[in-house]
């Protein structure tokens, strides 16, 4: 029943669309036509570019760098994060580099990175990374500064190094909360992605939009956005059942 | 031959006002060879914390700890411990968790799975090697982890309040079952030293050899009781005279103790 409301919303919003695009604009003036075309047109223009390949090999594009860009920031956050709270004297020393560094936002970065890296992959890819990286460096930090201090005594007395602990007690308990920066990682990067795609790139589902709005296509500009939304969607429902999955021992 | 002595063992903490927070005056006490001894003291007297120095988990202010004539500057897989709130880590299950120890020190995993096993049965938790401790009662979280730091054979065995958190019925019986591993009908030479901290003076006086008495805070040894109640023990042995006689004298001396604790806690 609920669901059932949830879509009721949606296809309220999308009749209003569809009446105000549809009819009352064109009555009006072909330019305002121009500005928002109705849900109708851009269910046409997802078939005239799904058949010409273009938003599947945009879409390919932006996924591809995602997941290179993801990779590298939860490897680099993890990482960071776990060596930040287990070696308290390098946490006390990283640590305020990492406060003065995460105000910035990702997009603020994307000038340097075109002068750095041009455009294309490399570039975007740098952008994901930096919305990416700071979500898992701070949760993973603070699940692992979190971790029941018993339990960590209890493995020292059963003969337990450090780097052991490590590995057996503190990064598994630390977990959900890695987990929980992993998710808020990918959502940040994915928003960074379509930003820095916006003016670095030849390829992707937000050079699709900014092209599109060039040529005035507003209905490809709508259905870019649509897509967009529909894979971060998707990619974090994939988290959070992941999250379900591997942590159930510490539902309670 | 395990041997363990503290040697003036002091410990303070600082205060963010500049001040120091006395936890533990001037503590000295020898254990032997396959002895059990108890601590009681009203709450914040230093027991724990006693207890965490003699594992090596925390440095003392001064004085020193001595385990089989080498000073004590760190923890240790032969000074086992077993915490009150069992620590046991939930995402591994019991056959995992008993293992740990075994899997630290670079055991083998066909050989570590059955010593762990044998572990396991010795303290009647054959058939839950898979469960989670979620899965287990209080009584069998800490039969696990009584498993766990037995695996690892330890010579010395520091038990803080283990069985503080279990109802008073399961609470009587796990302490026969710990008698009855620990060996209470071996002699000496083939048991364990055990130090055990606790509230409770009947736990103290059922399980021990010996029982100190501390103060309240600063804790120091107010008296080392030499328990009279012979071994083998058992259920009766909780009603004899000489267990009532001994409940008296230790709660007298305690008594006054607890109640300077507990205006202390009100000052504080």
């Amino acid at each position: 029943m609920r669901r059932w409301r949830r879509l009721l919303s949606l296809l309220a919003l999308l009749s209003i669309w569809q009446a105000v695009a549809g009819y009352v604009l064109p009555s009006r003036s072909p330019d305002a036509a121009t500005l928002l075309p109705p849900p109708t047109a851009v269910v046409g223009a997802f078939i005239d570019l799904l058949k010409n390949g273009v938003i599947l090999s945009d879409a390919a594009a932006s996924l591809h760098r995602i997941v290179i860009g993801f990779a590298l920031a939860a490897a680099a956050g993890i990482l960071a994060g776990a060596v930040m709270g287990w070696w308290p004297a390098i946490g006390r020393l990283v640590d305020p580099l990492v406060e003065f560094l995460r105000p910035i936002p990702p997009m603020a970065w994307i000038p340097l990175g075109l002068l750095w890296f041009g455009i294309g992959d490399a570039q975007n890819i740098f952008i994901i990374f930096l919305g990416a990286v700071y979500p898992i460096v701070i949760n993973t930090y603070t699940g692992v500064r979190g971790v029941e201090r018993t339990l960590v005594w209890a493995a020292q007395t059963l003969g337990g190094r450090r780097w052991q602990i490590l590995c057996e007690i503190v990064l598994p308990g630390a977990f959900p909360l890695i987990l929980t920066g992993l998710r808020i990682g990918l959502g940040v990067g994915w928003m960074a992605l379509v930003a820095a795609e916006l003016v670095g790139a030849s390829s992707g589902l937000g050079f699709l939009i900014e092209d599109s709005r060039n040529l005035l296509f507003t209905e490809r500009v709508l259905l870019g956005m649509v897509v967009i939304g529909l894979l971060g969607f998707l990619m974090d429902q994939v988290m959070r059942v992941a999250q379900r999955r591997l942590v159930a021992w510490a539902e309670r | 031959m395990a041997s363990l002595d503290i040697n003036d063992v002091t410990k303070f903490y600082a205060l963010r006002d500049g001040q120091r927070f006395e936890a533990l005056g001037c503590v000295n006490l020898s254990i032997g060879e396959g002895e059990f001894v108890s601590i009681v003291g009203p709450s914040g007297c230093g027991k724990s914390s006693l207890l965490r120095i003699v594992a090596g988990l925390e440095e003392p202010s001064g004085g020193e700890v001595v385990f089989d004539g080498i000073a004590v500057a760190g923890p240790s897989s032969r000074r086992g411990m077993v915490f009150q709130e069992y620590a046991l880590p939930p995402w591994k299950t019991v056959a995992q968790n008993v293992e740990l120890g075994l899997k630290f020190r670079g055991v083998p995993p066909k050989e570590r799975a059955q010593i762990a096993q044998r572990y396991i049965t010795l303290v009647g938790l054959q058939g839950f090697e898979h469960r989670y401790p979620r899965e287990l009662s209080g009584g069998m979280r800490q039969r696990c982890a009584l498993a766990r730091t037995l695996a690892n054979d330890p010579d010395l065995l520091l038990m803080d309040e283990p069985f503080a958190a279990v109802d008073a019925q399961t609470r009587e019986i796990l302490q026969e079952e710990l008698l009855k591993i620990w060996g209470g009908h071996l002699t000496p030479q083939r048991r364990k030293m055990v130090l055990f901290v606790t509230h409770s003076i009947d736990e103290a006086i059922f399980l021990s050899d010996r029982v100190v008495v501390m103060s309240s805070r600063p804790g120091i040894i107010k008296e080392v009781f030499t328990n009279p109640l012979p071994r083998p023990r058992a259920d009766e042995s909780r009603s004899s005279p000489v267990f009532l006689e001994a409940r008296d004298h230790l709660w007298g001396q305690l008594k006054s103790e607890t109640l300077k604790a507990i205006s202390q806690a009100v000052e504080d």
